[in-house]
């Protein structure tokens, strides 16, 4: 018998150890497999056994669970089994195209990964003239979920385009937006797809040297990821002559230090060249002039894990999920308070609203809805009257909402929406990364400001001053930390202002 | 088995640190790769040990030291045994993070970036674990904690303490 329990960073955060090792002195006799988490998180440590080809699990299954698991010989008659794990219907319903593999393999077992796909878009990459490649992503609709959601065809195009002795491919595993984590999970749950993706990435555009820059938050995906390339290596898909193909492609993973604007895709370059994470002026352009001076592509981990279904498959298969320009699937990564958290690999075009009550369940303490936001920190909060929108770039633009890296990350009706604003500021202040005034100074009078407004001093000046000292911010700043920041404090003015203590007329 | 592994820092030997610094001199940027290993491995940056990093990589102390001071990771003076990270991010928020760091911080008596007098733990505020889905969080050391109710968090602390 195969018993699958995650070890996904959440999942151990939850447990998932304990039951591993009591599941493994109680069943001496079978094989224990650590594979990622399908991002039901609710369901964590969710235990899987498979007879017959077939995998069945069990939910939240603590060491205490194991006995009566055991007794019930792993039955449908105990009352955590959930049935044939493929029909959970929180997964049935979900697009998994870059998560097909999360959860299912063991992420560092070459075998599964090949076994299931893995390494069959690099092969036919292998075989394609760079333009090519860069055809097929252009023709797939992809844009990049880091945040900024630019066509990644049109990027790689412009570093292929550039003539250099060499160039890079980045891929961006900073994952600083509070609220997400599927950057952590595909790294934890299937490395070898991010690999995979920037291999191929590098046959595209001509580069032969990859760097992965990940935050220093996430040790687990540290080890997962220090194994996946080790053994890359050692099987011949990274290094020289990959697979006898006589090209090839190196990677280095480095580890960043705690710095929020680091994300940035040219503060993150500065920190690769052994500096400090200071935004440089674009233009140029990473793609022509990017790490140590050469053409570079930097790509969110998404993206890049979204590179080899999109070879294996074809662009059409992935342009046919979603609508307008927003093709292909949004790891929807549903937070905070909200009663069935996870990770949701979903077509664009579902309904906002129904992605918190229906998928979410509404609340997680049972309390009335009150605020999402989406996005990440730098996102606006929205309230309950906002929530019918679709989930597309094009949507989101109209409401100037944001669908930033794929976080929603709901409130309920305790939450201080003052305090939610101020808390923006400070962490904009803390984050900044120093270069221009309006950020740097600004977001210090900012959460000061919003601090004379809650204790009441003056507050319809200081309510016009806080406009103004946004209006600064977004058209003063160098980057989008600045120019994003008043946002939050901006909707949440709007939308919540007797928090603030001022009434609705005032506002 | 476990995947989740009590990790522990080394106290600060210029030996090691300037065999790290001397592996890794020659590559491309080298300056983060050699903080972020001596981090990894001594829990700081000695400050003494900037004018051998200047020399060894052709900088100047000046830059060295910026770039030091820049992240946040890179303190200068060593953590208690275990650094307690604490999420302060908005999911976390969602489900009482600020009432946990509150008491967080009473319940070791420090403010963040401090260290309990014994030494035993160092408080820093950290924006998103990664673990938004099961709010609020907390690494100890490298091992990470999920829903973590104020009485969750005197018993992973609790048993913390008494597996060292
Ligand atoms: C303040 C700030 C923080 C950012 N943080 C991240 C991050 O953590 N991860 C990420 O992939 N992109 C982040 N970005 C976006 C990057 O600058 C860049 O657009 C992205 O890495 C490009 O990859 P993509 O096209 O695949 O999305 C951030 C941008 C800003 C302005
Ligand atoms: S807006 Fe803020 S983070 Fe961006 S360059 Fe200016 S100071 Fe740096
Ligand atoms: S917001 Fe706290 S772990 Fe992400």
């Amino acid at each position: 018998m195969k018993i699958y329990i995650p070890k996904d960073a959440a999942a151990l955060s939850l447990g998932a150890d304990e039951t591993a090792e009591a599941l493994a002195a109680a069943v001496p006799e079978a094989e224990i497999v650590r594979n990622g988490s399908y991002g039901l998180f609710w369901l964590e440590p969710m235990v899987e056994i498979e007879k017959d080809g077939r995998r069945i699990a069990f939910g939240s299954v603590m060491p205490e669970d194991v006995p009566s698991l055991i007794e019930s010989g792993f039955g449908a008659a105990h009352p955590l089994y959930l049935g044939k794990t493929a029909d959970i219907p929180a997964l049935k319903m979900q697009n998994r195209l870059t998560f097909a593999r999360c959860g299912v393999i063991d992420p560092l077992s070459l075998e599964d990964y090949t076994a299931y796909g893995g390494f069959d878009g690099l092969k036919k990459a292998l075989e394609m003239p760079p333009q090519k490649i860069v055809d097929e992503v252009k023709e797939s609709g992809l844009r990049g979920r880091g945040g900024a959601a630019f066509p990644t065809g049109i990027k790689w195009q412009t570093v292929l385009d550039c003539a250099a002795d060499q160039k890079y491919i980045v891929c961006n595993a900073d994952e600083g937006d509070s609220g997400t984590f599927a950057d952590r999970m595909i790294m934890e749950g299937d490395p070898f797809t991010v690999i995979e993706g920037m291999i191929i990435a590098g046959l595209a555009v001509g580069a032969t040297m990859g760097y992965i820059y990940l935050r220093s938050e996430y040790p687990h995906a540290r080890d997962t990821l220090r194994a996946a390339i080790k053994t890359a290596y050692e099987s011949g898909y990274l290094g020289d002559n990959i697979q006898g193909s006589g090209k090839s492609f190196d990677l280095e993973l480095r580890m960043g230090a705690g710095s929020y604007i680091c994300g940035e895709e040219t503060a993150l370059l500065e920190s690769l060249e052994g500096k400090r994470g200071m935004i440089r002026y674009k233009p140029p352009l990473p793609a022509i002039k990017g790490l140590f001076g050469k053409p570079t592509v930097v790509n969110n981990v998404i993206s890049l894990a979204t590179i080899p279904v999109i070879l294996e498959k074809g662009a059409a298969h992935h342009a046919a999920f979603g609508e307008g320009k927003s093709r292909g699937t949004l790891t929807v990564q549903l937070a905070g308070n909200v009663k069935y958290p996870g990770l949701y690999e979903l077509a664009f075009g579902q309904p906002l609203r129904d992605l918190i009550y229906e998928i979410g369940g509404g609340t997680a303490t049972g309390r009335p809805f009150r605020a999402v936001q989406c996005g990440g920190p730098l996102g606006p909060f929205l309230s309950e009257r906002q929530l019918d929108l679709a989930v597309t770039y094009e949507d989101f633009a109209e409401q100037s909402a944001m669908v930033g890296h794929g976080g929603v990350v709901v409130f309920d009706d305790t939450v201080d929406m003052a305090q939610m604003a101020r808390f923006s500021m400070e962490f904009g202040a803390e984050e900044s990364c120093g270069k221009c005034t309006p950020c740097r100074i600004g977001t210090v009078r900012g959460y000061e400001t919003i601090d004379k407004i809650i204790r009441g001093e003056n507050r319809a000046a200081n309510k016009a001053l806080l406009e103004e000292l946004c209006d600064t911010l977004i058209h003063g700043s160098l980057c989008a930390h600045g120019e994003l920041i008043p946002y939050p404090v901006l909707s949440a003015l709007r939308e919540f202002p007797e928090d603030f203590g001022l009434d609705r007329q005032a506002a | 088995m476990t995947a989740q592994t009590e990790k522990r820092f080394k106290p600060w030997d210029d030996e090691t640190a300037q065999q790290i610094a001397a592996d890794n001199r020659d590559r491309p940027g080298a300056l983060m790769p050699i903080l972020t290993e001596l981090l990894e491995d001594f829990g700081y940056i000695n400050p003494e040990f900037v004018p051998h990093l200047a020399d060894l990589l052709n900088l100047s102390r000046a830059e060295v030291h910026g770039v030091i001071s820049f992240y946040h990771d890179f303190r200068t003076t060593p953590p208690g045994e275990t650094v307690v990270k604490l999420c302060r991010a908005e999911a976390c928020q969602a489900m009482g993070g600020a009432k946990l760091a509150e008491h967080a911080k009473q319940m070791l008596g420090v403010d963040f970036h401090g260290t309990t007098a014994d030494g035993r733990y160092s408080l820093e505020q950290v924006f998103c674990l990664g673990n938004c889905a099961c709010a609020p969080a907390v690494m100890l050391g490298e091992t990470l904690y999920g829903r973590v109710t104020p009485e969750r968090f005197d018993t992973v602390l609790k048993k913390h303490k008494g597996a060292a």
